[in-house]
């Protein structure tokens, strides 16, 4: 079994994880604060690779990447970067795919956190950043861990967008989802089973995982 | 001295009133805010924190304009450091006894003292969720206490302590406030609860 579509996929998931999480725990920190009406629609933005079909998002995204669009031609003549069938246009693609899915249990775990957490650390002197890493993320921590976890396997999972903007360009672009899919094309079940049964372990480990570490965080009512 | 003289619309079940307070609190004096549930107490001491920003009127102390409509100034909580004791004792729960002492000061002096005072010696590495409702009372306060806060403000600081606790509390309470000069202002809804500690009182009322 060739092991490059595995670590393409695994590669790709780090990243965009790490990506995310850069960005998607102050996104989620802004929305989680007072809502406006532009708040609501910059959410609802936000959400809409959750609902959108992959293959919709892969091809606006394919349409506003390509040498022939006015992004796509900025990009490739002031930094010789192409965003389709490439993997930094994989990137890209994953880090809007997989957005909601650090946002979302972010900003709900930020905003569940009474008010006076923070207005006690105002108080005490403390400004908005030193209160944000010092108070607010260590309390959300179960699903902090949660939405990287999530994040990852989403984007492990990807198959529509990562088609329409990367094809399946070997060692490039063909992750183990395309690559399962492009074995089951060419009658190859021996191989498809084999990358299928990778990806179903690795996942499998992962909710697992989730599971074991938020046990404590959360009991049940009645227990 | 803290002069104070506030407006505020408020939002209730029967529409909007509105919450007018006007006062003088002399330095290192305690004074008990009472008045019927919904008329805006917690609403005045979040006001003086800077946590809400009041419509009209003004906030001074001695030498400092913390609030004034007409001048435009309105300080940051962060810059007013009051001592904020909240209802809900507002105790982060990540953080240790210990830990919440020191993220307030870096004077270890002042936190074995208040660590004392608070006869919680023997838990500082426990965490809120550890701690009876009593300790976590006793932790919001000293807390509070541990920026030697020239203004205190306290939300029904002493609800869950028992009356052997809560008047050992007060005899050393009112021995550090005075040494600090703090000015202090409680809500309470039980006479029983202040005996002892208060010397002033303000009523408010929603208009």
């Amino acid at each position: 079994m060739e092991w490059t579509p595995i670590w393409l996929s695994l590669k790709l998931a780090a990243i965009t994880t790490i990506i995310l999480l850069l960005i998607g725990i102050p996104m989620a920190y802004w929305l989680s604060r007072r809502s406006s009406l532009f708040k609501v629609v910059i959410e609802a933005i936000l959400t809409m690779p959750l609902v959108l079909p992959p293959s919709v998002l892969g091809f606006y995204l394919l349409l506003t990447f390509s040498p022939n669009s006015t992004l796509g031609h900025l990009l490739l003549a002031n930094f010789n970067l192409s965003l389709v069938f490439s993997f930094e246009g994989l990137v890209v693609a994953s880090v809007i795919y997989s957005l909601p899915f650090m946002i979302s249990p972010v900003k709900s775990a930020l905003s569940h956190l009474p008010r006076s957490l923070a207005e006690a650390s105002y108080t005490m002197g403390k400004s908005r950043f030193e209160t944000f890493y010092r108070v607010l993320l260590p309390n959300i921590k179960s699903s902090l861990w949660t939405a990287t976890v999530l994040t990852f396997a989403h984007t492990l999972g990807e198959f529509g967008v990562v088609l329409m903007i990367g094809g399946k360009l070997d060692g490039i672009t063909k992750v183990a989802s395309i690559a399962i899919y492009d074995a089951v094309d060419n009658n190859q079940y021996q191989q498809a089973n084999q990358y299928s049964l990778v990806l179903f372990a690795i996942t499998f480990v992962i909710v697992i995982l989730v599971f074991i570490f938020n046990r404590n965080a959360t009991r049940g009512p009645l227990e | 001295m803290i002069e104070v003289s506030v407006n505020k619309k408020i939002k209730t079940y029967k529409g909007n009133s509105q919450l007018l307070v006007q006062s003088v609190f002399p330095i290192g004096s305690i004074t008990k805010v009472h008045g019927p549930s919904g008329s805006g107490k917690t609403t005045f001491l979040k006001i003086l924190a800077g946590l809400i920003t009041p419509e009209q009127g003004y906030i001074k102390t001695e030498n400092e304009i913390w609030f004034d409509k007409k001048q435009q100034i309105n300080w940051k909580p962060q810059q007013r450091k009051v001592g904020f004791v909240f209802q809900d004792y507002a105790l982060f729960p990540n953080m240790t006894v210990l830990a919440h002492l020191e993220y307030a000061t870096s004077n270890n002096q002042l936190i074995e003292r208040l660590l004392m005072i608070g006869k919680m010696e023997s838990f500082t590495k426990h965490r809120p969720a550890q701690l009876s409702g009593g300790q976590q009372q006793r932790l919001a306060i000293l807390r509070a206490l541990a920026l030697k806060p020239a203004l205190l403000l306290m939300d029904e600081a002493f609800s869950a302590l028992d009356d052997e606790l809560r008047e050992a509390l007060i005899t050393d309470l009112k021995i550090l406030l005075e040494e600090f000069g703090t000015t202090t202002i409680i809500v309470s809804h039980h006479k029983q609860e202040t005996i002892g500690f208060c010397n002033r009182d303000l009523k408010i009322e929603l208009e």
